[in-house]
C-alpha cells in the first residue's frame, strides 16, 4: 500500500511496536498478524468499524488479553504484562470510554489509590502529604479543583481529566484514550484537546481511538485504519482525507452468501413517530409485513437504546408507537409481548436466558401467560410445545430438561429465537442475533429470519456486521449519534448505487 | 437432536452425573445418617420415635417452606421467627375475646401474611435488600407482640385448641406432620407446576432475563415474601397450640434453621434453584441431627455447632458443583 511507502519511519523512534499479533476467540480470528506502530511524541488515531480488532489490540498492550502469536515491544524492547496494573507499572495507562470512578474517595486519594503516603513506615496514611501532592498536579494541568473533593461530585469531563492526570503521575509514557469524547460537550472537548496538546509537549503518546472524523483531523498526527481484525494501513493524517480513510476502513467482503428471499411485502406493520430517550432523538420509521428492516450505526449511536425502549425496557420521553396503524403504549416488556412484540437483546447472558435453568423452562418462559390458562401448568403440552420449537430450529441438544448453561453460544441463540418465536410475533425485533456465533448457526439464523419474514412477520434487524445488515434487509436505516441518518434500500445495494462505502459514511455521519 | 459424547461415571455422562449429584446427593447423606444412627441406637428407628422426629420438625419445615420461596426468588426473610411471636399474641388476644378457635387462627395468619406483603412490598418498590427490610421488620413485628400483650405471656388453657399442636389422627400421626404434608404438597404444585412457580425460578435465576421475557417481576417478589409471611402464621399456630399459652418471646432463631434446611436442601443462595423434595429433605436431616445426637447422648450445645459446620459444607457442596458447570 503506497500510504505506507510515503510514511517511513525510523523503528528507532516507535514507541509500540506489534510484530505479527493473532489473537483468536474460538474460532474466530479478532487480530490477524497484525504489524502495527506508534512513533513516540505523537497523537496516534486509531480507526477502524465495529469489530475491526481495535479493542482486542488495546486489551492486549494493557494485558487484558494475551496474544496467541506475536510480538509487542514497548520503548524498543519486549513487553509482556499481565493485567493494567502491570501495564501502568511499565508506562502505558489507557482512559476507558467508561469511566468507573471510586465514588466515595477524593480527587486525591483516587490520583494515589495504591499508591499512598504513609506517616513515616507505618500504615497510617498520611493524607496531608496525599493531598499537597495532587494539589500540585492539578496546579500543573491547569485543573482548578480542590483535591478533598469527592469523586462522584465530579462531571464525567472532570474525572476523565482525573484519570489522564493519575496516567501522567503514574509515569505514563503512552496513554491509550478510548472514545475520550464521547460524552463531553463541545467545551469540554476543547479542554481536553489543550490538555492532549499538552501531554504531547512533555514527550507522551497517546493513542487516540475515536469515530469522530473531525476530531482525528484536529488533533492527531498520525493514524492506522483496522478492519476485520488485519492492520490496513497507516499514515499521517496530513496526507489523507475522510473519504479515503471510511474506504481503507470498508472490506469485509460483502458477497451476499446471505439467503435473503424477496417475498411479498404487506401493509405497515409497525411505525414508531419522534421517538426520544436516552440516547436517541427524533427517531422515526416504519416497517411492514414481511419486511425486514436492518438498522445500521457505530455501537453506542442509539440503534439498540431505541430498541429498548421501544420494547418497554427503558423509558422514552417523547414519540408514538403504532401498532397496524393503532397507537399503542407500552410501558414494560410485558405489554409489548402481549401486544404481539417480541426482542432478542443483544446481550444474551443477561437479558436472555436463565443460564442455569432448563431449556424447557427458558422457551416456555414468555409464553406461559398465553399458552397455559390453567391453573396449574400442562407439562405434557409444555413439554411438547418446546421440543417442536426447539426442534423447528435444529437446537443441539441431549434434551429439553438440560440446563441452558450447556450448550453452546450458536445453540443458545436458538433457544432464544425458540422462545420468541412460539410468541408468535407480529414484530420481532433482532438485536444483533448472530453475534459470538459460529458459521452455521449464523446462516441457519439467517434462513429462519427469511422463513419468518416470508410468513408476514416484520423483523427488525440490528446489527454491527455491515454486511450481515445489507445481506439480510429490504430498507437500511443509519444511526449516526442518536439520529437517523439516511436510509438504503436493497435495490440501491444490489444494482451497486449503495455499498459499504456510502452506509459507513453515513455512520459516521456523512451525508 | 443430537448426543455428544462424553466420558462416563456410572454410567451417565459427566453432565448428567453432576446433576445428578446435585440432585440427588444430599439424599444420599440422610440416608447416610439414617444407617448411622439405626446401628447405633436401638431407640431411633421404634415408631415413636420416627413419629418424634417427624413431629418436632414440623414447625421448622412449614417455617422453611416459606423460606424457599424467597431465597429461590433471590431474596431471604429473617422476620419469621417473630411473626411466631405476633401469631402467638394474636392468637392468644383474639382466643380470650371470642373464645372462637377459627377466628383466632384466621386472624393470626392474615396478620402475618400482611407483615410478609410488607416486606414484599419494600423489597420491590422501593428496591431496598431483603436482607436490611426484614432485618428491621423483625424488630417492628416483635415489638409489635409485647406491646399487644403487654409483654406478658399468658396460658390459654384452652384443651381443644391445644389439640392442634398435640393432637393426633387416629391416635397416631400428630396433626402437625399432617399440616407440614399439606403446606408441602401445596408448595410443591405452587413451585413446580404453576406459572407463579415459573416466575420464581426465572427472577431468582436472572432478574434481566425475566423483565425482557414479560415476567411479572414486582409481583413475584412481593409473592414470595407473602408466602414466607403465610407460613409463617400457620406455623405460628401450631407452636402456640403446642405450649398452649400465648407468648410475646417465642421463635427466636428460628429462621436460621429453616434457611439451614433449604440451603442443606440445594437451596442457591444466588436464587432459582431448589427443589421442595430437597428442601424436606434438608428438614429431615436437621430433625436427625437433633434426635440422633439426643440419643447417642451428645449435647445440644455440639447440635448447634454440627449444625453450623453441615450448612457451610452444604454451601461448600454448591459453590464447588456450581464452578465446574
Amino acid at each position: 500500500m503506497n500510504e505506507q511507502e510515503n510514511f517511513q519511519q525510523d523503528p528507532q523512534e516507535y514507541i509500540l511496536e506489534c510484530r505479527g499479533v493473532s489473537k483468536f476467540f474460538g474460532g474466530t480470528h479478532a487480530l490477524e498478524d497484525v504489524d502495527f506502530h506508534v512513533n513516540k511524541g505523537q497523537v496516534h488515531a486509531l480507526v477502524g468499524e465495529n469489530g475491526a480488532g481495535k479493542s482486542t489490540l488495546m486489551k492486549i498492550i494493557i494485558g487484558l488479553y494475551k496474544q496467541d502469536k506475536g510480538e509487542v515491544f514497548f520503548e524498543g524492547k519486549p513487553y509482556t504484562v499481565n493485567g493494567p496494573a502491570e501495564a501502568i507499572k511499565a508506562g502505558i495507562s489507557m482512559i476507558h470510554q467508561e469511566l468507573n470512578p471510586e465514588p466515595y474517595l477524593s480527587v486525591a486519594e483516587s490520583i494515589f489509590l495504591k499508591r499512598e503516603d504513609t506517616i513515616g513506615k507505618s500504615f497510617l496514611l498520611n493524607k496531608k502529604e496525599t493531598n499537597r501532592k495532587a494539589a500540585e498536579l492539578l496546579k500543573q494541568f491547569n485543573f482548578d479543583i480542590d483535591p478533598k473533593v469527592l469523586m462522584e461530585e465530579l462531571t464525567l469531563a472532570q474525572s476523565q481529566m482525573i484519570e489522564i492526570i493519575k496516567a501522567v503521575s503514574c509515569n505514563a509514557r503512552l496513554v491509550i484514550m478510548d472514545e475520550p469524547t464521547s460524552s463531553l460537550d463541545s467545551e469540554e472537548t476543547d479542554r481536553l484537546f489543550r490538555t492532549i496538546r499538552n501531554l504531547k509537549e512533555h514527550g507522551v503518546t497517546i493513542i487516540y481511538i475515536s469515530h469522530r472524523m473531525e476530531e482525528i483531523f484536529e488533533i492527531c498526527d498520525s493514524y492506522s485504519v483496522f478492519r476485520d481484525g488485519h492492520f490496513v494501513g497507516t499514515g499521517k493524517v496530513s496526507e489523507v482525507t475522510t473519504n479515503k480513510l471510511i474506504s481503507m476502513m470498508v472490506g469485509r467482503k460483502f458477497d451476499n452468501i446471505f439467503p435473503k428471499e424477496e417475498v411479498e411485502i404487506g401493509d405497515v406493520a409497525f411505525r414508531v413517530e419522534g421517538l426520544s430517550g436516552k440516547g436517541f432523538q427524533d427517531i422515526s420509521f416504519e416497517v411492514r409485513h414481511g419486511e425486514i428492516l436492518g438498522l445500521s450505526g457505530l455501537v453506542g449511536s442509539g440503534r439498540s437504546e431505541t430498541m429498548r425502549a421501544i420494547f418497554g425496557m427503558d423509558p422514552l420521553t417523547n414519540g408514538k408507537i403504532y401498532l397496524d396503524e393503532k397507537e399503542i403504549s407500552i410501558k414494560n416488556p410485558r405489554e409489548a409481548i402481549s401486544k404481539g412484540i417480541a426482542m432478542i437483546n443483544e446481550d444474551r447472558k443477561n437479558y436472555g436466558l436463565c443460564l442455569f435453568r432448563s431449556l424447557r423452562e427458558n422457551i416456555s418462559l414468555p409464553n406461559l401467560e398465553s399458552r397455559q390458562p390453567g391453573l396449574l401448568i400442562d407439562q405434557t403440552r409444555e413439554k411438547k410445545e418446546c421440543l417442536d420449537a426447539s426442534t423447528k430450529l435444529r437446537v443441539k441438544t441431549a434434551s429439553i430438561e438440560a440446563d441452558a448453561f450447556s450448550l453452546s453460544g450458536g445453540n443458545q441463540q436458538k433457544i432464544v429465537l425458540s422462545k420468541w418465536i412460539m410468541a408468535e410475533p407480529r414484530v420481532l425485533i433482532m438485536d444483533e442475533p448472530t453475534r459470538g456465533i459460529d458459521v452455521g448457526a449464523k446462516a441457519e439464523i439467517h434462513a429462519l429470519m427469511c422463513k419468518f419474514a416470508s410468513e408476514g412477520m416484520a423483523i427488525i434487524l440490528v446489527s454491527s456486521e455491515l454486511p450481515e445488515v445489507m445481506g439480510m434487509s429490504d430498507r437500511i436505516l443509519i444511526y449516526h449519534e442518536g439520529k437517523l441518518n439516511g436510509e438504503v434500500s436493497r435495490k440501491e445495494i444490489l444494482d451497486g448505487t449503495a455499498n459499504q462505502e456510502t452506509i459507513l459514511a453515513k455512520e459516521f455521519g456523512g451525508k | 437432536m443430537e448426543k455428544s459424547q462424553e466420558k462416563k461415571i456410572l454410567g451417565m455422562n459427566q453432565h448428567d452425573f453432576s446433576l445428578f449429584m446435585k440432585r440427588y446427593g444430599i439424599v444420599f447423606v440422610m440416608i447416610g445418617m439414617f444407617v448411622i444412627l439405626s446401628v447405633s441406637s436401638t431407640k431411633f428407628l421404634k415408631m415413636n420415635n420416627i413419629l418424634n422426629v417427624l413431629s418436632t420438625v414440623a414447625l421448622n419445615g412449614i417455617l422453611a417452606m416459606g423460606m424457599v420461596f424467597v431465597i429461590t426468588a433471590g431474596g431471604i426473610d429473617l422476620s419469621i421467627g417473630s411473626l411466631l411471636a405476633l401469631a402467638s399474641t394474636t392468637i392468644g388476644i383474639v382466643l380470650q375475646a371470642t373464645g372462637n378457635i377459627p377466628l383466632s387462627c384466621i386472624v393470626a395468619v392474615a396478620v402475618c401474611t400482611f407483615f410478609g406483603l410488607l416486606n414484599g412490598l419494600l423489597v420491590a418498590k422501593f428496591n431496598m435488600f431483603p436482607f436490611v427490610v426484614t432485618l428491621a421488620s423483625q424488630l417492628v413485628i416483635r415489638g409489635l407482640g409485647y406491646v399487644i400483650s403487654g409483654g406478658y405471656s399468658f396460658a390459654l388453657a384452652n384443651p381443644k385448641f391445644s389439640q392442634i399442636g398435640l393432637g393426633k389422627l387416629f391416635g397416631v400421626i400428630p396433626y402437625p406432620i399432617l399440616i407440614l404434608l399439606g403446606i408441602a404438597v401445596i408448595s410443591y404444585l405452587l413451585l413446580h407446576w404453576t406459572k407463579f412457580g415459573r416466575y420464581i425460578y426465572a427472577v431468582g435465576g436472572n432478574i434481566n432475563a425475566a423483565t425482557a421475557s414479560g415476567v411479572n417481576v414486582f409481583w413475584t417478589r412481593v409473592g414470595s415474601f407473602v408466602i414466607s409471611g403465610l407460613f409463617a402464621g400457620v406455623a405460628g399456630i401450631i407452636m402456640t397450640a403446642r405450649i398452649n399459652a400465648a407468648q410475646p418471646n417465642i421463635g427466636i432463631g428460628y429462621e436460621t434453621d429453616a434457611i439451614a434446611a433449604c440451603v442443606i436442601g440445594g437451596t442457591s443462595f444466588a436464587g432459582g434453584i431448589s427443589t421442595i423434595p430437597g428442601t424436606m429433605v434438608g428438614i429431615i436431616i436437621i430433625g436427625l441431627i437433633y434426635n440422633g445426637m439426643n440419643l447417642i447422648g451428645i449435647s445440644s450445645y455440639w447440635q448447634t455447632i454440627s449444625k453450623g459446620l453441615l450448612i457451610i459444607g452444604a454451601v461448600m457442596l454448591d459453590s464447588f458443583i456450581n464452578k465446574k458447570r
